[in-house]
This record gives structure tokens, C-alpha cells and sequence, in this order.
């Protein structure tokens, strides 16, 4: 399924856990130091690096970019690490997340309560996917490096739903069909 | 007595981490082509296709096959006989790290002081560096650089001696299990049974070193990695955890002896970028 981003609840509700889609349009990157500022920030109430609402996150840390790339390899980073930080962004209106690995009960049910899907790129494939961004931004927190935030414009980025609004979970639906018995 | 120069060692190391970085090592390539060819399941098919299609661009373009470019791990034989010469080992292995991950365009992904302001060190050292001793004239050097997703998920335990085989392998399960896609399956899982706590540990990694799905030289040893991947295999993670028949593409085992009170079991994980490069000097 083709998806023209931001999200909006519309295409949300169409998304079941299993199913292929590719993204056009910008996502921003944040990993772990990104996420603490930016909860931190909520907590005070002030506001985000940009407007969250509607958008995608994409926890990534890419290699440095050679002359000529737009970007260096950008695959995804263990989702897990970000549970803590992810239900008040969820509640702030953030959409999707692209990431891997399975998350944490209280994601889980943040996603299904702010309609808030989750999705999985293949990791360790950074190179191949570094080839769907086509253009990069820095547009916070610049002093974190690789792991400051950056606005991405994508084309035909290639995810797996991993998490529906309707609290279907891929990771585990999958091991439950191909589990057997061993003697 | 043979000199070995420094210098030589810093090119060396540096040439390493570029080319293991884009170079998915042939024996892992094949591993992965036959988990295509075995994978049922349809998304864990597609996750293979990509990763090989991830291998092959890098290759060809000399990209980084992953974007974590990991902790530097480099495994040192120093034969006896070897003199090195024109400075001081440890800190030209560090220069080669240096070298090779600035002139490759890697990650840099070490911080300092790692409970506190996690300070990046910006050229990737220290590296972790184990030295063996071994007779010969010889210096052989591998570059491992090694994922923080994988690496997450090590796992140890000091089993009591009564659980036996079927301790190890609930461990190993478990471990495997728990991983769930965070290690990037299909993976290569390492294990080191016996020593002491810090050598189980270091003999699991060890066992990652070893040539994909190449088994053990021990016939007792071999049949327990041989059930153990038909076991793990059983989970029905696959490939990137969406459920599938490949979860490892080969458990490694490391065997030593061990005191009488003690079992060690150590697992540590190699996502299917098992990236890994020598050169003999």
C-alpha cells in the first residue's frame, strides 16, 4: 500500500498489522538523546522541533554522508529503547513510528488509544533504504550529532505494520503461525 | 624473531574496518541465499531479498551494510615469535580505528562515561581488543565491528552442574527468545560453556568468529550446536522477528573446561550483518 504522508486517521484505520506499505513524503529521524529533549520539553510544557501532529518518527542514526549522497546508510535502531518516551508523543499526536524490534505493553496501548501505528523496517538493510530519502534537513538539536533530529523527504520507503490501531501484534501473531514442537 | 611494524598494523586495521563495514563476508552470504531458498514464510522472504539486496549494493558502491557500524572488536593472535616494533601496539590499533572509520564514513558510536554524560568520543575508539598468545612468527588481526542490537542482548548465567545439557539449552532459548527482533535475526548465535564468567562470555564471542555454520571440531559439541539451531529454528521468529522458519542461520558453540561447583553459559548474538575481516601480517 502506498502512503502519502503526514497520517491521518483515515489511512490509519485501513492498516493491519502484516501489511507492506511504502511512504512518500517527510518523516523526521530521533533516537534516544532526541526523545529524553523532547519529553523533557512536554513536561514543561513548551513546545516540539516541530509539529508533531500527524507526523512520522523514524529511529535512525545514520552513517555520516559520503560526497555526493544525500545521506548516509539509514536503517532502523532497536525500538525498544525509546518505550518509555513514546506514549506522551503519541498523546501529543504523533502518528507512526519506523523502527524494529517488538515494544512494550504501554506502547502498545497508547497506540491503540491515540491511533498510532507502529511500523518495522528491515534492519541491518541501511544502505538499501538510504536510497528512498532524497533530501535532509537538520532541524534540531544539532549538537547530538548522529542522533540530532532531521527532517527526511522519502519516497517509496519500504515498512512492515507491526502494531494497528486495533491492538494486533505482528511479532507475535507471526511466531505463534510458525512455532512447532521440537522433541 | 620477526619484526612487525607498527605502522603496518595502523594501515592494517584501518584498511579492515572500512572493508568489513561494506563487505558482507562470503560464508554469510551463502547462509543467508540458503534461508531464502528455506524461508516459508512470505514477509520473511521479502526481509531476505532486501538484506541480500543490501549486500549487494554495498558491495558494489562501498556503503556501510548498516548504519550502526558498531564497537570496534579486534581479535589479536600475537605469535611468540613476533616483535612489534615502532610503537606501541594498543595505541596504534586505536589509529587504525581512527583512520578507518573517518576515511570510510562510518558511525562513530563509543561514548565515555557511559552511566553519566555519555560522551561520544567521535572516532570510534577505544576498540575492544582481545590478545591471544599463539606459536609462530605470525600477527593475525580481526576487525569485528559489532552492532549495539545484537551486542544488547548478551546474556550470562552460572548454571548448577545438574542441569546439564537441558540448562544450557533453556538458557540458550531463552536468550534467543527474549532477543526477539532486536538482535536483527537471522542471526548467528554464539555460545561459551565452562571457564569462568568472563571467559564463558569471551568465548561466545569467540565462537562468532568462526566461518557460518562451520561445526565444532568436538563431536560431542557439534551435536549439541546441530540440535541447538534446530531448536531455535523451532521458535518461529524469522527473519527480523515477523515470524518465519530462519531465526539463526548457525548457533556456535565454545566448549572449556570448568570447576567442579560451576556451569557457565554465555550467549552473545551476531545479526545477519555478520561483519568480519582479517589479514595475517
Amino acid at each position: 500500500m502506498d502512503i502519502t504522508l503526514p497520517l491521518t486517521d483515515e489511512t490509519v484505520e485501513k492498516l493491519h498489522a502484516g501489511d507492506d506499505v511504502r511512504f512518500t513524503g517527510v518523516i523526521y529521524t530521533a533516537r534516544d538523546a532526541a526523545h529524553r529533549r523532547m519529553v523533557e520539553s512536554l513536561e514543561k510544557g513548551e513546545s516540539l522541533p516541530f509539529d508533531i501532529r500527524g507526523q512520522v518518527i523514524y529511529y535512525v542514526g545514520p552513517t555520516p554522508a559520503k560526497p555526493g549522497q544525500v545521506i548516509g546508510s539509514a536503517g532502523p535502531t532497536t525500538s525498544m529503547r525509546l518505550d518509555r518516551f513514546t506514549p506522551p508523543l503519541l498523546a501529543a499526536g504523533l502518528k507512526g513510528i519506523i523502527g524494529k524490534g517488538g515494544r512494550g505493553q504501554a506502547v502498545r496501548d497508547a497506540l491503540k488509544q491515540y491511533k498510532g501505528v507502529y511500523f518495522i523496517a528491515v534492519g541491518g538493510a541501511g544502505a538499501l533504504l538510504a536510497r528512498q530519502i532524497k533530501k535532509v534537513d537538520v532541524v534540531a538539536y544539532e549538537d547530538l550529532g548522529t542522533e540530532a533530529v532531521r527532517r527526511l523527504e522519502v519516497e517509496n520507503f519500504p515498512a512492515i505494520v507491526c502494531n494497528d490501531i486495533y491492538g494486533s501484534d505482528l511479532l507475535e501473531e507471526g511466531k505463534a503461525r510458525y512455532r512447532r514442537a521440537v522433541v | 624473531m620477526r619484526d612487525i611494524d607498527c605502522q603496518t598494523i595502523t594501515q592494517t586495521v584501518a584498511r579492515l574496518c572500512q572493508e568489513a563495514t561494506s563487505l558482507l563476508p562470503e560464508d554469510v552470504l551463502q547462509a543467508l541465499k540458503q534461508a531464502r531458498q528455506k524461508e516459508e514464510s512470505p514477509l520473511g522472504q521479502k526481509i531476505l531479498d532486501q538484506i541480500l539486496e543490501n549486500a549487494e549494493l554495498a558491495r558494489k558502491e562501498g556503503l556501510p551494510l548498516c548504519q550502526d557500524t558498531g564497537t570496534t572488536v579486534v581479535f589479536l593472535e600475537i605469535g611468540q615469535d613476533a616483535h612489534i616494533v615502532g610503537g606501541d601496539l594498543n595505541e596504534c590499533i586505536a589509529q587504525g580505528v581512527r583512520e578507518g572509520y573517518d576515511k570510510g564514513y562510518l558511525r562513530k558510536s563509543i561514548v565515555e562515561k557511559p552511566f553519566s554524560a555519555r560522551i561520544n568520543t567521535k572516532d570510534n575508539t577505544p576498540p575492544v581488543v582481545h590478545t591471544e598468545i599463539v606459536p609462530g612468527d605470525k600477527l593475525r588481526i580481526q576487525v569485528m565491528p559489532k552492532g549495539g542490537g545484537c551486542e544488547n542482548m548478551s546474556r550470562l548465567a552460572i548454571l548448577l552442574p545438574a542441569e546439564g545439557k537441558k540448562g544450557v539449552t533453556d538458557f540458550v532459548l531463552r536468550a534467543v527468545e527474549e532477543a526477539g527482533g532486536n538482535p536483527c535475526p537471522p542471526t548467528i548465535v554464539g555460545v561459551g560453556i565452562g571457564g569462568t564468567a568472563e571467559m564463558a562470555m569471551s568465548l561466545a564471542k569467540k565462537a562468532l568468529t568462526r566461518k557460518v555454520g562451520q561445526l565444532s571440531s568436538d563431536t560431542e559439541v557439534a551435536e549439541l550446536e546441530q540440535e541447538l539451531l534446530e531448536k531455535v529454528n523451532a521458535l518461529g521468529l524469522g527473519p527480523q522477528a515477523v515470524g518465519g522458519r530462519i531465526t539463526a542461520l548457525a548457533v556456535h558453540v565454545e566448549s572449556h573446561p570448568t570447576h567442579i561447583t560451576s556451569l557457565p553459559v554465555a550467549v552473545n548474538i551476531q545479526c545477519h550483518s555478520a561483519r568480519l575481516k582479517e589479514a595475517v601480517l
